[in-house]
C-alpha cells in the first residue's frame, strides 16, 4: 500500500471528523496499528482540531470531583427511587387493596347477617301478633261458651261411666230452646284410631235412640266442648264408641256414658 | 498506545481513567461546544452533560466509531445542536445557524466578558482562507458528511476532502509556527 498517497487523500481527515462509516474507521485502525505513519498522522490532524477547539474554548471550570459528584448524585437518585419506591410502595399499595377488599366483604357480611336478623324478628313479629290474635278468639269463645253455659235456659244433664269405662264422665248442657246441646267431653278417654264417639238422645220408653252427631276431631280439640244440634224431645243421653264415620244404631257393649234428663 | 490503554480501562468504569481522559478532552469539548451554542456559561453545563453521558455509554464506544476523541466529538456536537434547535424554537431572531466559529471573535470582542482566547484563537486561524474555516466548521464542528459539506459549500463532494487537508494542514504549520 502506498501510505504517503493514503495520506495525502485527505481520508484521515475525514476519520478524525467522523464522517466515515463503520467499515472505514475500523479499516484505518487496523492501517494505524499496521502504519505508524499512518499513526502519527491520525495523532497530528487530532491535535490540530483539539487545539482549534481548545481555542475556541471558554475555559472549563468544572473539576472532575464535581462531574462525578453529578454523576454519583444521580446514580443515587436513581437507588433510591429503585429500592424505596417499587417494593415498599407497591406492597403497601397491594396490602391497602387487600385490607379494602377484606374490609367491603367483612361490612357485607355484616349487613347480610343484619338483614337475616331482622327478617327473624319480623317473623317472630307475625308469629306472636298471631298468638295474640289466637288468645283473643279463644277467649272469645271461651266467655262465649261460658255465657252459653250460664244462660237460664240450660238444662244440665251428667253423664256417669258405664260398664266398658267406668271412670268415663261427661255433661250435657242442653238449651231447649234453640235445640241446642253442649257435650263437655273432657272425661272420656282419647277413642282409639279409626273409632269415634257419638252421642245419642234416647227415649226411655220404648228405648229409642237418635243419632245426635259425632265428636269429631276429639284429639284436637282443646277444651272438648263440642256443639250438637238436638231437636228431639229427649230424656236421657248416651255415648257410645263406634266406627269412623259412625253408626245408624248405637252398640250397646261400648256405651261409654249415660244421663237421664230429670224431669222438669 | 497508551491512550487505548485509557480508553479500555474508562470502558471498563475505572473511573481514574475516565478522569484523565476527562483532563485531556474536556476543555477542547467545551470549546467545539461553544462554537455552536457561542454561550461560555451553557457550553460548559452542556459539557458536563456531555461527559456524564459519556460516562453512562462508555461501553457503546468501539475502534468502528472511529477515535475515542471523534466519538466524544460526535455526542458534543449533537448535544449542542440540540441545544440551539431548542433556543431557536423560544428565539428565533437569534438562530445562529449561519454563523462560523469565527463569529466567536466578533461576539467576543463586542462583549469583552468572555475568557475565551480570542487572541490564540485569531493566531491560529490568521492566514486560513474563509473556505477553510468554513469547511472546519462545518466538518468538524457541524458534523456535516461529505455530501452535504459539498451543496452547502456548492463545490464538487471530491473537492471536499482535498479541500479540508489542505485547510487542516495550514492549521498545524500555524500550530508549528507558534
Amino acid at each position: 500500500m502506498d501510505v504517503e498517497k493514503y495520506i495525502a487523500s485527505g481520508i484521515l481527515e475525514l476519520y478524525i471528523a467522523g464522517t466515515l462509516s463503520e467499515k472505514e474507521n475500523l479499516e484505518i485502525a487496523n492501517y494505524a496499528k499496521e502504519y505508524p505513519e499512518i499513526q502519527k498522522e491520525i495523532e497530528a490532524i487530532e491535535a490540530s482540531i483539539l487545539e482549534l477547539s481548545r481555542k475556541a474554548s471558554p475555559g472549563y471550570n468544572y473539576s472532575f470531583a464535581a462531574l462525578m459528584n453529578r454523576i454519583n448524585g444521580e446514580v443515587k437518585v436513581v437507588d433510591i427511587n429503585e429500592k424505596r419506591s417499587s417494593p415498599f410502595l407497591s406492597y403497601i399499595g397491594w396490602a391497602a387493596s387487600v385490607l379494602l377488599a377484606v374490609g367491603l366483604f367483612w361490612m357485607y357480611q355484616q349487613n347480610q347477617d343484619l338483614k337475616s336478623d331482622i327478617e327473624i324478628v319480623e317473623k317472630q313479629n307475625v308469629d306472636l301478633e298471631q298468638q295474640i290474635a289466637d288468645t283473643d278468639s279463644s277467649l272469645e269463645q271461651t266467655q262465649e261458651l261460658l255465657n252459653t253455659l250460664r244462660d237460664q235456659n240450660i238444662s244440665v244433664i251428667a253423664l256417669g261411666g258405664q260398664e266398658v269405662s267406668p271412670t268415663s264422665y261427661a255433661k250435657a248442657y242442653w238449651n231447649k230452646e234453640n235445640q241446642k246441646v253442649f257435650i263437655d267431653a273432657k272425661g272420656l278417654p282419647e277413642p282409639p284410631d279409626g273409632f269415634v264417639y257419638q252421642v245419642w238422645s234416647l227415649k226411655l220408653s220404648p228405648l229409642t235412640p237418635t243419632s245426635m252427631g259425632l265428636l269429631e276431631d276429639f284429639a284436637a280439640d282443646e277444651n272438648k266442648v263440642f256443639a250438637l244440634n238436638n231437636p228431639n224431645d229427649s230424656e236421657a243421653f248416651g255415648i257410645t264408641l263406634e266406627p269412623a264415620g259412625g253408626s245408624d244404631s248405637p252398640t250397646l257393649e261400648q256405651l261409654y256414658t249415660l244421663g237421664v234428663v230429670a224431669a222438669s | 498506545m497508551q491512550l487505548d490503554l485509557l480508553v479500555d480501562q474508562f470502558k471498563k468504569k475505572d473511573p481514574s481513567a475516565f478522569e484523565k481522559l476527562y483532563g485531556m478532552y474536556s476543555e477542547n469539548i467545551c470549546g467545539v461546544i461553544n462554537t455552536i451554542v457561542k454561550n461560555d456559561a451553557r457550553s460548559q453545563e452542556i459539557c458536563q452533560d456531555v461527559f456524564i453521558k459519556i460516562w453512562n455509554n462508555c461501553d457503546s464506544y468501539n475502534s468502528g466509531k472511529g477515535r475515542f476523541f471523534t466519538w466524544v466529538l460526535n455526542i458534543a456536537r449533537n448535544a449542542a445542536i440540540d441545544e440551539i434547535r431548542s433556543r431557536s424554537y423560544k428565539n428565533e431572531k437569534k438562530n445562529l445557524s449561519a454563523d462560523y466559529f469565527v463569529g466567536i471573535l466578533q461576539h467576543k470582542e463586542e462583549e469583552d466578558t468572555s475568557s475565551v482566547d480570542t487572541k490564540g484563537l485569531r493566531n491560529l486561524i490568521k492566514n486560513l482562507k474563509e473556505k477553510c474555516v468554513q469547511i472546519i466548521e462545518l466538518l468538524y464542528f457541524r458534523g456535516y458528511t461529505q455530501k452535504d459539506a459539498a451543496e452547502e459549500l456548492e463545490i464538487p463532494i471530491g473537492t471536499v476532502k482535498t479541500r479540508n487537508r489542505s485547510c487542516i494542514s495550514q492549521l498545524r504549520d500555524n500550530m508549528v509556527v507558534r
